[in-house]
C-alpha cells in the first residue's frame, strides 16, 4: 500500500447548489464529486479510478444539505448530514430508531463523523476485484473475476447476479428501504423525487452504477415519511469485524404490532444481492400473523428462496435466515 | 548500553548510522525554514515531486487557491497546499507536524487520527483544501505552554499504555475528543470511542487503562 500522493485533480469547492450542479453538468463523468471523501480518496489513492476534476460539496450552504429537519409528514435529512449526527440525533431517535442504529454500525467512529448519509448509500462495491482496478464488467470490461470456479466470494450475492456478482455494501441502505424513504436527486434540469427502494439499481439495469444517479445528478436529501414512526424496529449487521468492516449480511425490519399481532411490516436486508434486498415475500408471511417464534421461524425459511450461492458463500443462506427470523422475534 | 542502531546528537561518528542522523536532522530543519518562506518543500520530491506546481502534467487552472491559511494548535499557519494533498500530508511535510502517523493511509489504522473542531477525524482521509476555517488539533498541541502534558498524555505514561507507540498519537487524540465531550465515561465507553484505531502490539487494554486513569483524575 503506498503512501505517496494521490494523482493530480483539479479542485472546486461550491458554496452554492447552483455553482456545484453547473460543475457536475460541465465535467459530467469526469467529475468525482465528494462529500465526507472516507471511500473517495481511497479509489483515488489505489489508482483503481481516476479523475480530472474533484466537486467538493461540502462547502455548499443552501439547498439543505445540510441538518435534520421536521417536515409536515415526516422529517428530511440533507446529504451532508454526517451518520454521526444521525446516530445522536432526538428526532430521529425517537421516531426512526432504526436509522439510528444503522448508522451507528457503520465503520469506525472517525468514519462516522466525517462520512455523510448521502455518500453511505451512494458508495461503490467492495468487490475486491472491482476494486483492485481490473477490467471486469463493472469496470467496462468483459469478465466477472468474483464468479469463477477459483475466485473468493466469500462476500458476493445471493441474489440478482447478472454478469456482476457484487453486493450493495451500506447499511444505511437497508434502513431506509425499510422506512420507505424517497431520495431527492438535483440536477441542471431540476429536481426530482426517488423512493429508496428504486434508487438502488441492480446489474441488470446499468452494470457501471449502483444507484440511479447519473453525472450530473447530485443527492441533496433523504425524507422519511412518518409512516413508520415510532414503528417496533429491528437492525443487525453480522460483520467480521465490529469495527470497519463491511456488513456481510444485515438486516433492517420496521414492524407495527398491535396486542401482539403483526399488523404490517417491512424488511430489508443487505450484503446478500447488488441492492438492498426488500423481502416481500417475508413481508406477506408474517403480515397479519402474530409475532411468535412459529411465524418468525416461517418468515426466516422463506427469506432464501430463490438463492444461487458462489462457491464460498453458501453461509450467507442460513445467516440471512436467521437474522430474518431474529428480526421478527424480537423487534 | 544503548542498541547499535541507535545515535544520539553529541555521539561520536562511528559508522553510517551517525551521519544518517546529521542529515536527518539538518532535513527536518531544510523543511522548517522552507515551510516559513512558504514555498514548495524542496526535499520532499519523493512525495511531490513531478505533481508539484509547475509540472506539465497539471491540469488546468482550477478554482482553489493553493495558498492557504490553516489553524493548527491555535496559529495560524500560510501553507502551499496541493489540491490532491491530505491533510496528514500537510501537517507532516509541510508544517513539520510528524506527531501525526501515517499508517495504512486509507482511513484503516487510525494513526493519523487528529481533531478537528473537537472531533475526532482520519487526516489521511481529509483533503486540506477541505478543512477550510476550521481548527486543527494535533498531539503537538496537547502540551501547556509551560511543559506540563496533556492528562491523557500523563495516564498514558503512568500506565505504560504504548508499546512500539506508532499508534499512539492516534489514540490519544481519540481519547482527547472522547472526554472532550464526556468526561466521565465508561470502560466500554472508551473502548467504543478508541474502536477506529488499530494497535498492532494489541495494548488495547493499557490504553483503556490509560484513558480511564485520565478520566478519573480530571
Amino acid at each position: 500500500m503506498s503512501k505517496d500522493m494521490m494523482p493530480m485533480f483539479e479542485l472546486y469547492q461550491p458554496t452554492d447548489i447552483g455553482n456545484a450542479l453547473d460543475l457536475a453538468d460541465k465535467f459530467g463523468a469526469d467529475g468525482w464529486k465528494v462529500a465526507g471523501g472516507q471511500d473517495s480518496l481511497d479509489w483515488i489513492k489505489d489508482r483503481a479510478k481516476r479523475t480530472k476534476v474533484v466537486i467538493d460539496l461540502t462547502r455548499i450552504a443552501d439547498a439543505g444539505l445540510r441538518g435534520i429537519r421536521e417536515t409536515t409528514d415526516g422529517i428530511e435529512i440533507g446529504a451532508l448530514t454526517t451518520l454521526t449526527e444521525i446516530e445522536e440525533n432526538e428526532l430521529i431517535k425517537e421516531r426512526f430508531g432504526l436509522l439510528a442504529s444503522a448508522a451507528a454500525k457503520v465503520a469506525s467512529p472517525q468514519i462516522r463523523n466525517v462520512g455523510t448519509i448521502g455518500g453511505n448509500v451512494c458508495q461503490d462495491t467492495r468487490c475486491w476485484y472491482y476494486r483492485s482496478g481490473i477490467d471486469c464488467y463493472r469496470a467496462g470490461g468483459t469478465t466477472c473475476y468474483a464468479d469463477t470456479p477459483e475466485a473468493m466470494n466469500r462476500e458476493h450475492c445471493l441474489f440478482g447476479a447478472d454478469r456482476c456478482v457484487a453486493v450493495t455494501p451500506s447499511d444505511t441502505g437497508p434502513a431506509l428501504v425499510a422506512l420507505d424513504a424517497s431520495m431527492v436527486i438535483r440536477n441542471a434540469d431540476g429536481e426530482r423525487v426517488v423512493a429508496a427502494e428504486d434508487f438502488f439499481i441492480g446489474p441488470d439495469v446499468d452494470i457501471e452504477r449502483m444507484t440511479v444517479l447519473q453525472p450530473g445528478d447530485i443527492l441533496t436529501a433523504i425524507r422519511i415519511p412518518n409512516t413508520w414512526a415510532g414503528a417496533s424496529f429491528y437492525f443487525e449487521k453480522v460483520a467480521d469485524r465490529n469495527t470497519w468492516d463491511f456488513a456481510l449480511v444485515n438486516i433492517a425490519a420496521a414492524l407495527r404490532i398491535n396486542n401482539g399481532r403483526i399488523e404490517d411490516i417491512r424488511i430489508a436486508a443487505g450484503g446478500v444481492e447488488c441492492i438492498p434486498r426488500r423481502m416481500t415475500v417475508v413481508e406477506d408471511i408474517v403480515r397479519g400473523s402474530a409475532q411468535d417464534d412459529e411465524t418468525a421461524t416461517l418468515a426466516g425459511s422463506s427469506a432464501s428462496r430463490g438463492a444461487t450461492p458462489l462457491n464460498y458463500n453458501h453461509f450467507k443462506i442460513p445467516l440471512l435466515e436467521n437474522l430474518v427470523t431474529r428480526a421478527i422475534r424480537d423487534a | 548500553m544503548k542498541g547499535p542502531v541507535t545515535f544520539y546528537p553529541g555521539e561520536s561518528a562511528r559508522g553510517p548510522g551517525a551521519s544518517f542522523f546529521k542529515s536527518r536532522a539538518s532535513r527536518r530543519a531544510f523543511i522548517k525554514g522552507v515551510i516559513a518562506s512558504g514555498a514548495v518543500v524542496g526535499s520532499s520530491t519523493f512525495l511531490f515531486g513531478s505533481l508539484g506546481g509547475c509540472s506539465s502534467d497539471r491540469p488546468a487552472v482550477g478554482s482553489i487557491e493553493r495558498l492557504i491559511s490553516l489553524n493548527v494548535n491555535g496559529q495560524v499557519r500560510r501553507v502551499d497546499v496541493l489540491p490532491n494533498e491530505t491533510l496528514a500530508m500537510t501537517l507532516r511535510y509541510k508544517l513539520g507536524l510528524t506527531g501525526t502517523k501515517l499508517g495504512c493511509d486509507r482511513g484503516e489504522c487510525g494513526a493519523c487520527t487528529v481533531i478537528i473542531d473537537g472531533v475526532s477525524t482520519y487526516s489521511c482521509s481529509t483533503l486540506t483544501h477541505m478543512v477550510g476555517d476550521r481548527q486543527v488539533r494535533t498531539i503537538e498541541g496537547l502540551e501547556r505552554p509551560n511543559g506540563e502534558l496533556h492528562p491523557v498524555q500523563q495516564a498514558m505514561i503512568d500506565e505504560l499504555g504504548p508499546q512500539c507507540g506508532f499508534c499512539t498519537p492516534g489514540q490519544i487524540m481519540a481519547a482527547v475528543a472522547l472526554l472532550e465531550v464526556n468526561a466521565n465515561p465508561t470502560r466500554d465507553e472508551v473502548r467504543h470511542a478508541l474502536s477506529g484505531n488499530l494497535c498492532r502490539c494489541g495494548a488495547y487494554d493499557h490504553y483503556l487503562n490509560s484513558v480511564m486513569r485520565a478520566a478519573q483524575g480530571a
